[in-house]
């Protein structure tokens, strides 16, 4: 914290503000600072740090002297922060808040979050580098400086006034919308509370619950997200809702299942489905509950999810496999899917497979991997 | 009747104990059964079904009010949707679930994520021949962006992050790797272990790695640098400068994507596979 010096934090003339971001409370090392609430502002030339109650408190240290930066996650009653480690203090620097630190590094902490935006753009900022191609302008006199030099002062204080503006509008949008958002969570944590209370009656099997019963209550679950490890082993992930949707699948996959080779891996199916809705999408659980329900879904080898058509049989499509690889002596992944018109981690898929039989063999080199037929 | 032979359980469920009172209890008509459970203040799952339909139509209507109101702040708001996502995971809920959820169907918050997960896949897919189906966080960011458009509504690694996550669920290999302070994707389900990892994160700095700095960094014998490297060749994750000054370097084209000028195609891309 001895790198920081005190600073009026106003920007200079080709200093521009990147991004600012409340909540902020600084580390000297691994001690926490007095300086424990604030607003951190990047700009292309400095790290700014203003404390909210006292907007007189403000220090500012140049960019040049950060060696690197890594983010720290949140834990339990602890917030996110980002470790930046720093230079050695160079020996013009400006008196600060510290005169002397043992620790070469200093952590912000983010008590509102916005670290992962923070983050990006002192990412983007340190690699760019700004500050070094367009150098700002003399420092800003303070209270003795020259009348120019307090016109520029006020132009600029205008525009931080505005943006303090801004921000002020949309902070109390976002408190009121916070606002709601509790109390709306506060109900939706007693729905979670009454269905597990539901749910572990249903699993000590007391009272007389009916299939309908049972039915209506995963379809409440899926209304609210709330997960469903209880009904699950009985009744399966479907809902009525998958099963209307697994028949809508079923036409609307019939025709893309066979320009492929009869096999689609699920992430290709999403894409495919999705684009089509166009709106009101389904979720990846959607897609594969209801890829569950025909027993469609597939899971080879890797650990690639596949959607398959009814009539391709596992038997048929190696033998055609072996007759592929057959005919051309040898195959490799890349070839094997130009031939069928397969997507080349599906093809690679079905090799394996056949590879696994017992019908074929490989060569793995450093070009690749070969298939040829087990000639053993 | 005797009834002190049935009692409460810790837990508020009856435990009945099995004497004369209990058979009576047990012979008793269904509606009877159910009012003397009722008595003793326990509720029985069916009722208690029953009760949650009716929770459900009124939050239904709270989470339209908050809808109508505060839709815009999810929208446009990244934070907002970073803070709604924790509060609902605190709370033991996932808004993302299903698109058939209340939270997807009123605040929008699903469709928003699952057409974010068709645009990642889309663009892991279109770079997979040059990457190997690497790509750091900031390079599908920053596609991404392109790819939907001036106009269309921010994004940040936040919501990447949070769309990653359900695609899992589908397989595939999608995965976040930390490197360097930020992370790469995976999106094919080459496997990488622990070793290949740490390779991947020393190769982060500057985009290319040789067996000597990871026997000097990593003190590792040269059979295993060679056995990842190897691997990360066939995968397609890696590429072989053989004609470097002084040692073969292996470079990733995952990391090293700011520094080329335009992209491959996957002709060509064909041809510079050893």
């Amino acid at each position: 914290m001895d790198r920081f010096s005190w600073s009026n934090g106003l920007l200079e003339i080709n200093e521009t503000l990147v991004i600012q971001q409340r909540g902020i409370r600084l580390y000297d090392g691994d001690d926490k600072a007095k300086l424990d609430s604030g607003v951190a502002l990047l700009s292309t030339h400095r790290l700014i740090w203003r404390d909210v109650k006292n907007h007189e408190c403000c220090i500012a240290m140049p960019l040049s002297q950060i060696v690197f930066f890594e983010e720290q996650a949140a834990g339990i009653g602890k917030s996110a922060k980002i470790i930046i480690h720093l230079h050695a203090t160079p020996a013009n620097k400006e008196t600060g808040p510290y005169q002397h630190s043992k620790y070469s590094f200093i952590k912000l902490s983010f008590k509102e979050h916005g670290q992962i935006e923070f983050h990006r753009r002192l990412t983007e900022e340190m690699t760019q580098k700004r500050w070094e191609s367009t150098p700002a302008s003399q420092p800003i006199p303070t209270a003795t400086g020259s009348q120019t030099g307090r016109t520029r002062a006020v132009g600029i204080v205008g525009i931080e006034r505005k943006i303090e503006e801004k921000r002020k509008e949309t902070d109390k949008n976002i408190s009121e919308a916070f606002e709601d958002l509790s109390k709306l969570m506060v109900k939706a944590k007693e729905m979670v509370e009454l269905s597990r209370s539901i749910a572990n009656k249903i699993k000590d099997k007391q009272g007389n619950i009916t299939e309908d019963e049972t039915i209506r209550f995963k379809s409440y679950l899926l209304s609210m997200g709330i997960a469903d490890p209880v009904t699950r082993e009985t009744h399966g992930s479907g809902t009525h809702y998958h099963m209307q949707l697994a028949k809508q699948l079923g036409d609307m996959l019939q025709v893309p299942l066979e320009e492929r080779g009869g096999m689609m891996a699920l992430t290709e199916v999403y894409c495919l489905v999705n684009r089509a809705r166009g709106m009101e999408l389904l979720s990846p659980e959607d897609l594969v509950n209801a890829c569950k329900v025909f027993e469609s879904l597939k899971l080879p080898l890797s650990g690639v999810m596949v959607v398959q058509l009814q009539s391709h049989s596992e038997e048929e499509m190696i033998s055609s496999a072996l007759d592929n690889v057959s005919d051309k002596g040898s195959l490799t992944a890349e070839e094997f899917a130009k031939l069928l018109g397969l997507s080349v981690l599906l093809s690679k898929e079905r090799l394996l497979l056949a590879e696994k039989m017992g019908h074929l063999c490989t060569d793995d080199s450093v070009e690749g991997l070969r298939f040829y037929p087990n000639l053993f | 009747m005797a009834n002190t032979a049935t009692s409460l359980s810790s837990c508020g469920a009856p435990a009945v104990h099995f004497n004369r009172s209990s058979e009576n209890l047990a012979a008793a008509p269904p509606a009877k059964q159910k009012a003397k459970y009722k008595e003793r203040g326990n509720v029985l799952a069916e009722d208690q079904i029953v009760q949650m339909s009716k929770q459900l139509e009124t939050f239904k209507s709270n989470l339209e009010e908050f809808a109508s109101k505060h839709k815009q702040e999810i929208r446009k708001n990244s934070q907002f949707r970073v803070q709604f996502q924790e509060m609902c995971s605190t709370i033991g809920v996932d808004p993302l679930a299903s698109g058939k959820g209340f939270w997807s169907e009123m605040l929008g918050v699903g469709d928003f994520y699952y057409e974010l997960g068709v645009q990642i896949i889309e663009v892991c897919l279109a770079l997979k021949h040059r990457n190997g189906g690497l790509i750091t966080l900031d390079e599908l960011h920053h596609r991404v962006l392109k790819g939907r458009g001036k106009y269309a509504q921010d994004v940040s690694q936040d919501d990447l992050m949070r769309a990653i996550k359900k695609l899992k669920v589908m397989g595939n290999g999608f995965g976040m790797i930390p490197v360097g302070g930020s992370y790469l994707v995976q999106s094919v389900p080459a496997e990488l272990n622990m070793d290949h990892t740490v390779v991947l994160q020393l190769a982060e700095k500057k985009g290319y790695v040789t067996v000597s700095e990871i026997k000097d960094s990593l003190k590792w014998e040269k059979e295993r640098a060679c056995h990842v490297l190897d691997h990360l060749l066939k995968e397609g994750l890696a590429w072989l400068d053989s004609q470097a000054a002084e040692e073969a370097q292996y470079w990733l084209p995952a990391l090293f994507a700011e520094l080329t000028s335009r992209d491959v195609t996957p002709e060509e891309a064909n041809q510079m596979t050893p």
